[in-house]
Order: structure tokens, then sequence, then C-alpha cells
């Protein structure tokens, strides 16, 4: 089994999928990026599916999944580079990933990411 | 019982499942088939695949070019020896799941493509076939 790597950018992490994903990659993917985030104290996670080909439901459930667990450790996930064919895809199959923030392109991503840290950040000053 | 156009591949292993997406793309775009498309039939077969692996214990898929006057198309025959399905039409609506999915990989998939057949029973395994002509 392929693990995917995690790079860490100063409190985001960031994971770009460049393989053919294995169910079994993507349960790891799950356990370590959890792992990742209390270890760094990350608050943002981008996930890069640039060159992901297909996304179906068992992957679509991963991004979800993510999402749910790092909002539950303090941080916020961004699933970036989506290829028009498989947004198209997802919303036929019936996913459409309701609970997951999607930016265009990774500095999109990391763009919503700061101003989501900003807005949080005034709202505690109020 | 393969003629030259056919392949088959077995469905043993999650590594099995990721062989037959890429194996079904290339047919896809032999058969001519638009990016969208391919896409499309590629995450069916890739539902499909996952599910002769969780709920049979593993199968085997007949991947084949098909013809129909002017039009070409990618059939995929999914078959498994496991329990069966014992209601098919509480089995293909979505949300439905006795696996702890989501419940979308039979009525997704039968979204995905252009002819979508599945006959099983209880104790007789289960046969999809699936088509995407194209455009």
């Amino acid at each position: 089994m392929e693990r995917v790597p995690i790079l860490k950018l100063g409190d985001i992490l960031i994971v770009s999928i460049q393989i053919d994903l294995e169910d079994q990659s993507v349960l790891a993917l799950q356990e370590d990026l959890a792992d990742k985030i209390v270890a760094t104290g990350a608050r943002g996670v981008i996930i890069d599916i640039t060159a992901v080909e297909i996304v179906d439901s068992f992957i679509g459930r991963m991004f979800a999944t993510i999402a749910s667990i790092s909002r539950m450790l303090d941080a916020e996930t961004v699933v970036v580079g989506m290829r028009p064919a498989v947004a198209i895809t997802l919303v036929e199959l019936g996913l459409s990933l309701g609970g997951v923030r999607t930016a265009l392109n990774l500095e999109k991503g990391v763009a919503l990411l700061n101003h989501l840290d900003g807005a949080q950040i005034a709202a505690a000053r109020r | 019982m393969t003629s030259p156009g056919e392949q088959l591949l077995p469905i043993n292993s999650n590594g099995d499942v990721v062989l037959v997406r890429q194996q079904v793309r290339a047919v896809a775009i032999q058969a001519g088939l638009s990016l969208v498309d391919q896409t499309k039939v590629v995450t069916a077969a890739s539902e499909l695949a996952r599910n002769a692996l969780v709920y049979a214990g593993g199968g085997q898929v007949k991947i084949e070019v098909v013809r129909n006057g002017v039009r070409s198309g990618l059939r995929l025959t999914f078959s498994d020896d496991g329990p069966g399905i014992p209601d098919i039409e509480q089995a293909l609506t979505d949300g439905w799941t006795t696996g702890g999915g989501l419940g979308l990989g039979l009525s997704g998939s039968r979204r995905l493509v252009d002819e979508f057949d599945l006959q099983s029973a209880p104790g007789e395994g289960t046969l999809v076939t699936v088509t995407k002509w194209s455009r």
C-alpha cells in the first residue's frame, strides 16, 4: 500500500494526491492527517486533487470525513484542484460534498484558509 | 469465451479495484468516449468493483468494446458468486446500504451509465451489466 505524504507549510498541512488511491491508502491518509494536525497544531488542511482522475463514493466520503475530523481538531479543510469531469460525475453520482469547502487551486485554497483564520481571530477579539 | 476485443479481470483485492479503473479508462478511450463519459464510466466501474469485493468477497469483470450502428461503446459485466441481493429495488435506492457505505454505489452507478442491468437472487451471486455509449 502506498502512503500519501503530508507537507507542512506554516500552520497549513498540504496533501497532494498523486497516486491512484486504493481504499486502504484512503483510510491511512485519514489517520495520518488526524495525527499530524494534533502533532503540529495546524489550523488548516489542503487536499490537492489536481492529479486525481476519478473520485468515487469511497474517496468522496474520505473528503467529508477528513473535513469533520479536522474541524473537531480545530482545523479547516479545503479540497482544491477538482477537475471539471470529476465535479460533473460526483454530482451525478449523488455526492455533492455539502460539508466540504473547495477552492479552484492551491493559491485560492491558502487564501481561503487565511481568510477563515482572520475571521476567527476578529470574532475572538470582539 | 473471450473474443479478441474482450478482457477478463479478477477483482480479489483493493489493488485489483485500482487495476480495473485503469483498464476501463484505457478501453473507454479506445471506444471513443469523451473525457466526461470516461470519468463517469470509470467511476461506475470503481463502485461496482468495490461492491463485488466488499459484498461477495471478490468476483470478476469483463470489459468489451461494443458497437451499435455507427456508435461505439464500452460494456462492463461484473459477476460474483456472493450471497446475492434479496431485494433488488431496495438495493437500488439512494442511501440504502448493508455495508456501512453511503449507499450510492449501485444507485449512483446506474445514473452514470446509459444502460444498467442487475440480476441477482439470494445464494446465486450477482451479475451487473452496464454500457456507456459514445456521443
